[in-house]
């Protein structure tokens, strides 16, 4: 039986994907008791789907408070890896050296192009240094090129990581913090006594002092029982990966990027369906194709593995940090990029609900109150 | 370690293995020929550069990596020999365009 099975925690965390592991590590290295209530193997998990970028170029348009807080997870990055690799011993092979968005043809380079001129022209937007680069400069960044690149955009702080074993790490810290991980604990009801909230499980009701919800898609359900708002609209993703090859590229690109052990993920299709179970087929065979007139190369490697994954993503694709007003405790907590913002939540985010309060200067732009009633439209902030 | 059988009557057929010929035979995969030849013919992992030999002989397993006439991962199990061939034993990750 579990330590403190039954008993009372600081906090019970809803979700043990990525994000729910980032703020419940985080809490766990404030010296607070913690429970993490997930689901079980089969969970459509992005943690486990994603493409794995530490990225900054192309997010928050639409939104600048975006670009700030994203900013600043990248810087806290080093931070986190170091952290993670003092505690367990694993090197989550953060790598930031600059990443690139790679045009084909003449339109597509146009058309990044007007992009970091509205990037450029927000107002309140965090300065990217973002700029648009020739594709002779490219080729001198990235000598494997193909003649169809017509150039990209670039931007010094973005990069890549090790996802998967960023999201073990998590789990090992769980460890050596004395955090209590129950897996199969899909959470259905939260009720509040006094000052404590009850959280219905399968395997028993567990009882803590704050919750956060962190738990992806299914927030959009879970908030409404404890007076909160998270309105979601999945996406679907598909990636190809091939076998291993010779390190060939030096930085990671939006769509195109390879791991520190070798293999060459490539992705960043967007779907409205829901399923991920099985392949589109003539999906693959455009990013592919696309991959491979960006580096001619590719074309004579062998693909090893192809899957689809859902993607958490709140409607209007930015991420929702808000707090409960009716049941004080409450948070929720929301995004797309579980990955790049894993610093933001790991050391901002956990300080504030330790603390009992978000702080409206770091995260207040980001309250569900934007919604309003009819909630909003997709319009891809990330 | 291998031999021969002396029941095996096939005919020869010549490969060259980093350079140097080898002599195998007519229907021998890559891997069958590269144990015979009684050559050190270890490959290196792709990510910890550990030393392995060829071991399900069925496609399985991905041991018998190898780069055959200039084409990098090739499964040397399931390739037959053929006269002339330029077989590389591969050291760590296959390169990229090749």
């Amino acid at each position: 039986m579990p330590r403190k099975y039954g008993g009372e925690y600081d906090v019970a965390v809803v979700g043990g994907g990525l994000l729910g592991s980032a703020i419940a590590w985080g809490l766990g290295r404030l010296g607070k008791t913690v429970a993490v209530l997930d689901e079980g193997d089969i969970a459509k998990r992005a943690s486990r789907a994603n493409f794995a970028l530490v990225w900054v170029q192309s997010k928050g348009l639409g939104m600048p408070a975006y670009t700030g807080w994203t900013v600043r997870a990248s810087q806290a990055w080093p931070k986190l890896a170091a952290a993670l690799q003092q505690q367990t011993g694993l090197d989550v092979c953060l790598q930031q050296n600059g990443g690139f968005h790679l045009t084909l043809g003449d339109d597509e380079f146009a058309q990044r192009g007007q992009l970091v001129t509205r990037m450029h022209n927000q107002v309140g937007a965090a300065d990217y240094r973002m700029e648009m680069m020739s594709a002779s400069d490219v080729k001198k960044a990235l000598p494997l090129i193909g003649p169809e690149v017509s150039g990209g955009s670039f931007c010094p702080f973005d990069g890549h990581v090790n996802s998967l074993r960023t999201f073990r790490a998590f789990h090992a810290g769980f460890k050596a913090f004395g955090i209590d991980y129950f897996p199969e604990r899909p959470v259905s009801a939260i009720t509040r006594n006094d000052s404590e909230f009850r959280l219905t499980t399968p395997g028993g009701e567990i009882r803590s002092e704050k919750v956060v919800l962190a738990a992806g898609n299914a927030n959009q359900a879970l908030a409404p029982m404890v007076g909160l708002f998270a309105p979601m609209g999945p996406t679907r993703g598909q990636i190809v990966v091939t076998e291993r090859t010779m390190p060939f590229l030096p930085h990671p690109l939006t769509t195109i990027r390879q791991t520190d052990e070798g293999t060459v993920m490539i992705g960043d299709s967007k779907e409205d369906e829901l399923d991920d179970r099985v392949l589109k087929h003539p999906i693959s065979g455009v990013m592919a194709d696309r991959a491979q007139r960006m580096f001619p190369h590719l074309a004579r490697l062998n693909v090893v593995r192809s899957w689809a994954g859902i993607r958490v993503m709140p409607q209007d694709g930015f991420p929702i940090y808000d707090q409960s007003e009716a049941h004080p405790g409450a948070f929720v907590a929301c995004c797309h990029s579980g990955v790049t913002l894993a610093s933001n939540h790991a050391f901002d985010v956990a300080r504030m609900v330790a603390g009992g309060a978000l702080e409206p200067e770091l995260v207040g732009a980001f309250s569900a109150s934007r919604f309003g009633c009819e909630g909003a439209t997709n319009n891809s902030g990330y | 370690m291998f031999r021969r059988s002396e029941l095996d009557h096939r005919p020869s057929v010549q490969i060259f293995v980093d350079g140097a010929a080898v002599a195998a035979r007519e229907g021998d995969t890559v891997s069958a020929a590269l144990l015979a030849s009684g050559r050190d013919v270890r490959r290196l992992t792709a990510v910890s550069g550990a030393p392995r030999l060829p071991y399900c002989m069925m496609g399985v397993c991905f041991d018998c990596l190898v780069t055959i006439d200039g084409v990098g991962n090739r499964q040397g199990c399931l390739v037959p020999v053929a006269e002339g061939m330029q077989v590389e034993l591969q050291k760590g990750k296959r390169e990229i365009g090749r």
